[in-house]
């Protein structure tokens, strides 16, 4: 047992996964990461880089990751608005690395030392185009680590960029924790070089190694080269990616269901917010009504299956979240009128309180504090 | 010139030709001189990585007989740093645009210079946006008309070895395309070179750059590049005024990035 913050739990489920390669750009409160693996890269053998901005720490980490490496960078807010040109290239480019965005409130420069999830939405779609994309959360010091551990495995094993979503409180918040021995994937190699078609599939060839790779954020075919015009080899590749974790969806998906059997109100929550919630639910049990959590790790892709199975045998459910409604629009779109769906949302840089939760649960309200006048 | 008419296929992925660049382009060139500097330094090519930005220029790697990464406009150098330090054994050779270099990859461009790591940055200037169709690019003359500087542009240019040698490049070269026998010299220097090494290449777009300015076809401006220009030892004062010296401005032992790194990982060795 160790008392540890959870942007250095997140450091050490990185070097359990194998990070190799870390590249960075100091922000707010996402530093003690960069700090973490500062201090723990050089002593193992791995690279640590402080890059001139984060369109930089993740060019660089891309760059590793094509060398053999496994890359992480970690951010906020305005660094993670800046690495969303190359969050797409990682997906064109089919290239595993993970990107920690610890987020805080915004727009822009916002509230530097508070916490928001206002980032849900553009870790989804926040580079140009369409691409598959696997976004995790987390919500205790333990599981940043086993997240940061299970977003590097998914990045080998379906090779894409990998955000893992943290906030402020949570990466800062220390809580006294065992961290396990979890098990590791690498990415697959070719049988031989020869004639490896880097872009046919899930194996992975870096540079050196045998292979005169081309590798380009242009449309390709699957030997790399270029095919800037052939819009049905593109869309077949988007495709494929996407379809790709379609059928790990039940993998690919982790999630945690509290007092949900015979629950009438559903509260589906994830990351820092879903402390209070599971609270919440405890509560209102206490008051004779019967809830249960859902609590989301995986938030894309979003596992519809799972959350229109449970809103069918509820009355109602409660979406708490720190912005102004975000993952609510998919929970609407997965429970198709099965039940009514409510936001609950604050984006005032605090957390719902268990109490207010339950409140707003029973109430049936959806902002539990007043806009100040 | 025992160059003229060697057989240099071998260095190139034949199966991507043609190329994409215009009759007449300078681009053109500079891949000559860099297939001519590779047969010279007889590099294992599997353990070459040529990364390319977005623009005319930053198609090149495509053409090569080696690990090719083509990246985003302005940004080569960051993929290139992470490659350099995760494989130090690799040869990294960078090939930008003016507008990649100068423009939106001006910062990443300063800190290689001044991180000192082993790649090698060639850089295609050709004053203008070749690939997004001749609009001005910050290293143009003042005066210079483009699409969107009708007018002719009111900005002064980047000097791109100043700022270089400034940022603290260990090896800062200028050569033109019309110095065909020079250029090659000048990028296998630039490759052996170990630290952060640019070779600024004046090159010729006549499809926009020459036609907005009255200069003419290619070999026109091939003159023009001799004319405006004046190899660096032979300078006087009055050829300063409007032209650019060429040469080499800097070839000096730095701290290399990779091997401080390196030197760093050493000695922290069994820390915990
Ligand atoms: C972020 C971004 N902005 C703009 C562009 C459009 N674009 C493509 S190439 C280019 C400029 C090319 O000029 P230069 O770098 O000088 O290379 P050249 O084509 O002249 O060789 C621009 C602006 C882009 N691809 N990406
Ligand atoms: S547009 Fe200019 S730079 Fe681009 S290929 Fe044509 S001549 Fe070369």
């Amino acid at each position: 047992m160790r008392l540890i913050q959870g942007n250095e739990a997140c450091a050490l489920g990185a070097i359990r996964a194998g990070c190799s390669f870390y590249a960075g750009y100091p922000i707010t409160p996402a530093s003690e990461i960069m700090e973490w693996m500062a201090r723990l890269l050089p002593a193992r053998g791995g690279v640590f880089i402080q890059m001139e901005d984060e369109i930089a720490a993740l060019g660089a980490v891309i760059g590793a990751a094509w060398a053999g490496a496994k890359g992480l960078t970690a951010t906020s807010g305005p660094g993670f608005s800046l690495m969303q040109e190359h969050i797409g290239y990682a997906a064109m480019t089919e290239t595993p690395c993970v990107i920690v965005d610890s987020q805080r409130a915004g727009p822009s420069t916002g509230m530097p030392t508070l916490p928001s999830q206002g980032d849900v939405m553009q870790a989804r779609w926040g580079t140009h185009g369409d691409r598959a994309a696997i976004v995790l959360t987390a919500s205790s010091v333990r599981d940043v680590y086993e997240v940061t551990v299970a977003a590097f495995n998914m990045s080998e094993t379906y090779r894409l960029p990998v955000v893992l979503l943290l906030d402020a409180i949570l990466s800062h918040m220390r809580e006294n924790v065992e961290l396990p021995e979890l098990e590791v994937v690498d990415r697959a190699r070719p049988a031989a070089p020869e004639g490896f078609q880097p872009f046919a599939g899930q194996e992975f060839l870096p540079f050196g190694e045998g292979a005169n790779l081309v590798v380009t954020g242009l449309a390709h075919a699957e030997s790399g080269r270029p095919r800037a015009s052939d819009g049905v080899n593109l869309e077949r590749m988007l495709r494929r990616s996407r379809d790709r974790l379609a059928a790990d969806a039940e993998l690919i998906s982790r999630h945690r269901a509290y007092r949900v059997e015979d629950a009438r109100h559903l509260i589906l929550a994830y990351g820092i917010t879903a402390r209070a919630a599971h609270a919440a639910v405890d509560r209102l049990r206490g008051e004779g009504v019967r809830a249960g959590l859902l609590e989301l790790q995986t938030l894309w892709p979003f596992p519809e299956r799972l959350v229109a199975d449970l809103a069918a045998r509820v009355e109602d459910v409660v979406v708490p979240e720190l912005n102004l409604g975000q993952l609510v629009w998919p929970v609407r779109a997965a429970v198709a009128g099965a039940a009514p769906v409510r936001g609950l949302s604050r984006a005032d840089g605090r957390l719902f309180s268990p109490a207010e939760m339950a409140v707003a649960v029973t109430e049936r309200t959806e902002v539990v504090h007043a806009p100040a006048r | 010139m025992p160059r003229l008419g060697k057989d240099l296929r071998q260095y190139l992925r034949v199966e991507m030709l043609p190329n994409v660049w215009c009759p007449g382009c300078g681009h053109g060139n500079v891949a000559r001189g860099i297939a001519t500097a590779l047969d010279e330094l007889q590099l294992p090519l599997e353990q070459v990585v040529m990364v390319g930005g977005i623009g005319c220029s930053g198609r090149t790697p495509f053409y090569f007989n080696v690990s090719a990464m083509h990246t985003t406009h302005g940004r080569a150098l960051t993929f290139a740093t992470g490659i350099k330090l995760a494989k130090p054994d690799l040869t990294v050779i960078v090939t930008m645009g003016d507008g990649d270099a100068a423009a939106i990859g001006g910062n990443h461009f300063i800190h290689a210079c001044r991180r000192n790591i082993d790649l090698t940055a060639i850089v295609y200037n050709n004053a203008t946006y070749g690939m997004t169709g001749g609009q001005h690019a910050p290293t143009a003359p003042r005066g210079t008309r483009s699409s969107t500087t009708p007018r002719g542009s009111i900005e002064a240019p980047f000097d791109l070895v100043e700022l270089a040698l400034g940022a603290g490049a260990t090896y800062v070269a200028r050569t033109t395309t019309f110095d065909f026998d020079e250029l090659p010299r000048r990028i296998a220097e630039a490759i052996r070179h170990p630290g952060f090494a640019v070779v600024e290449v004046l090159t010729q777009c006549p499809t926009f750059y020459g036609r907005s300015n009255g200069l003419g076809d290619a070999t026109a401006m091939l003159d023009y590049e001799r004319d405006q220009t004046v190899p660096v030892e032979q300078i006087t004062k009055e050829d300063l005024v409007g032209k650019l010296p060429l040469g080499v401005f800097r070839q000096a032992e730095g701290a290399e990035y990779v091997r401080e790194y390196a030197a760093l990982c050493a000695a922290s060795r069994g820390a915990p």
